[in-house]
């Protein structure tokens, strides 16, 4: 065996890695933008048919029911006449705003957890993590329903019990990331200067720290829409007539032999919203950092 | 190392049953007025109550039933009356073997994509899987299934569309009856696996051992499979084991979409009737189940990693 290497091949090797790395900057800016027009879309639907007719979600009877999609009713009507596109348009908001606030609830909880875990000693710091450990260690959905179960179901235990579930998460991502910025020298000299310690943690670690949380949240708030539209699903989320995502795809399953596009429409009207925000949080992952993937899904 | 992991497995399952203890006790109503229905006179429901050991304080409460938990009894169904560990034992074989098909399938389609979406990188094949691993992701599980039943289940008649067909009834029958549930529940796992699974052969394949095979002319399966892959495997077992959490949440949903009658129908039917011993025993098993599985993908890293069996951290 020779150890000569052909430095050449090594070169190219490299050429061609950096036209690859720059090819997937471009890929994740149009995964970003692709997924930007996605949640556009959904959220344009969810503002703007309620303004049309913002009874139409739950009229029963306002026309025929089972109509298949045409001209009068876009997306057909449900068992009871109600009108499907207003429904889904209804169920758009209550998704978002749950899945939004869930996310904003763990970042301000987790945020806050994450930089206190990063910055204090180590015994709070072991304690603040072993708590969240034992929260970790309940699958989310679980979890979810722990919560509903002890405060009944609706729209703001929902946000709660979701945003619950994903503390530790950001709680871990903003301590690592925290971590990362307090080794940096800018820290050092902030210190250094003299600064109080609340400073250098809310003026120059946290805002420095945020790049991985708002990836991670763009993340969550699909994993959010997922386990309220689940939790709806098996009847433990939003409660009728309440229009939800989850619940239509529930309810339409007596009827989906017959009519099939009453369970579609809100199938894809779900894919839609959360293939939206799982393209932004990947397209900013890589474009970002591309040396941190994906963990916590 | 493997001891201190271990050991910091003992609070953690505590701090855990503590919680699942505590939520029948917060939950709003009196166990023994629900139990006895809104007739129920004074004295009767101060026997019941004492009849359960609810008239006692609640650390006591919490050391008999912690004590009952680990001879593995669970107590009573409130409704049924019957035993909570016959309920569950017939239920969680259902539920396991769910699961199992769902994550044998997820690391034997993810792994294999992964890797080749690795050894083609920025190949259409590549294109191909990321695409591919992006959808899985988006589709919610009961999504896929609903589908999944219009169009294998009713357009096709392969897989019937709903219910379980036990193993004594055939084994093909049986896999029938599961299918489409296990394809739904694996595809979360799956597509992310194949994106880990990617990224972390990326690494590897990017490393200086790997171009020194190269020039010494190992081909590239010899390179990928006896080299590569396991030390690609670290980050792959640490996002099995987060990702477990995601298929038991799962089996909730797809249970009760599918009409199978295991642990998940049983948490959704015992959240819905207010029947909380149950819901208590079933949540427990979960956890129970998760935190095992950390433990075992932890335990993992020090098989496949020999460094970590002698440096203490983790």
């Amino acid at each position: 065996m020779t150890l000569e290497v052909d430095t050449s091949q090594v070169k190219v090797a490299a050429v061609e890695r950096s036209r690859v790395s720059l090819r997937s900057t471009l890929a994740s800016r149009v995964e970003v933008i692709v997924g930007g027009v996605l949640v556009l879309v959904a959220v344009l639907i969810a503002i703007i048919i309620p303004m049309i007719d913002p009874a139409a979600s739950t009229a029963v009877g306002a026309a025929p029911s089972l109509v298949p999609p045409g001209l009068l009713n876009l997306l057909g009507t449900d068992q009871l006449g109600r009108d499907q596109l207003a429904r889904v348009a209804v169920g758009y908001g209550i998704s978002l705003t749950i899945a939004v606030g869930a996310v904003l609830l763990s970042v301000v909880v987790g945020g806050l957890l994450g930089l206190l875990a990063a910055t204090a000693t180590s015994a709070i710091d072991g304690l603040i993590m072993r708590i969240l450990d034992v929260v970790m260690a309940f699958p989310a959905l679980l979890l979810a329903i722990v919560v509903v179960a002890l405060f009944g179901a609706g729209t703001e235990v929902l946000m709660l019990a979701i945003g619950i579930t994903f503390v530790p998460i950001v709680a871990r991502v903003t301590r690592a990331a925290a971590l990362e910025t307090t080794r940096q020298p800018y820290i050092e000299a902030a210190m250094a200067r003299g600064a109080r310690r609340g400073r250098v943690i809310f003026r120059h670690i946290a805002p420095n720290s945020l790049g991985p949380v708002v990836v991670q949240a763009s993340i969550l708030i699909a994993i959010a829409i997922m386990l309220e539209a689940s939790l709806s699903f098996v009847g433990l989320g939003v409660q009728p007539p309440t229009p939800s995502l989850g619940l239509m795809l529930s309810t339409g399953r007596d009827f989906m032999v017959s009519d099939p596009w009453i369970v579609a429409v809100p199938a894809i009207a779900i894919l839609e919203i959360v293939l939206g925000f799982t393209l932004i949080g990947d397209g900013l992952q890589t474009w970002l950092d591309p040396k941190k993937r994906a963990i916590a899904r | 190392m493997i001891l201190r992991r271990l050991a910091l497995t003992v609070p953690i399952l505590l701090g855990t049953s503590t919680i699942v203890f505590l939520i029948l006790r917060l939950v709003p109503g009196d166990p023994a007025a629900s139990i006895l229905g809104s007739n129920a006179t004074e004295e009767a429901i101060i026997r019941v109550r004492a009849e359960l050991g609810l008239d006692q304080p609640l650390w006591q409460q919490f050391v008999s039933w912690l004590g009952g938990v680990l001879r593995g009894d669970f107590g009573r169904d409130y409704i049924t009356n019957q035993a909570i560990t016959e309920e569950l034992a017939a239920r969680l074989p259902i539920t396991i073997e769910l699961a199992g098909i769902a994550f044998l399938l997820a690391l034997a389609t993810a792994i294999p994509l992964g890797v080749v979406g690795a050894v083609r990188n920025g190949g259409w094949a590549d294109r191909v899987v990321r695409a591919v691993a992006v959808l899985s992701i988006a589709v919610p599980d009961f999504v896929f299934g609903i589908l999944g039943i219009l169009s294998f289940a009713l357009a096709l008649s392969l897989v019937p569309s709903s219910g379980y067909t036990p193993i004594e009834d055939g084994l093909l029958e049986n896999l029938r009856s599961l299918a489409i549930p296990a394809i739904a529940l694996s595809l979360g796992l799956g597509g992310v696996l194949a994106r880990v699974t990617r990224s972390a052969m990326l690494d590897v394949l990017g490393s200086d051992y790997v171009r020194f095979a190269k020039a010494s002319g190992f081909g590239t399966g010899a390179i990928v499979f006896r080299y590569a892959l396991r030390n690609a495997s670290i980050p792959i077992v640490t996002v099995i084991g987060l990702q477990v959490g995601y298929i038991l949440g799962g089996t909730v949903v797809v249970e009760q979409l599918f009409s199978l009658p295991g642990l998940g129908q049983l948490i959704v039917e015992a959240m819905l009737a207010r029947n909380y011993p149950v819901l208590q025993a079933c949540i427990l098993v979960f956890v129970v189940a998760f935190i095992f599985a950390n433990l075992i993908t932890d335990l993992l890293y020090a098989v496949l990693n020999p460094r970590l069996r002698k440096v203490g951290a983790a």
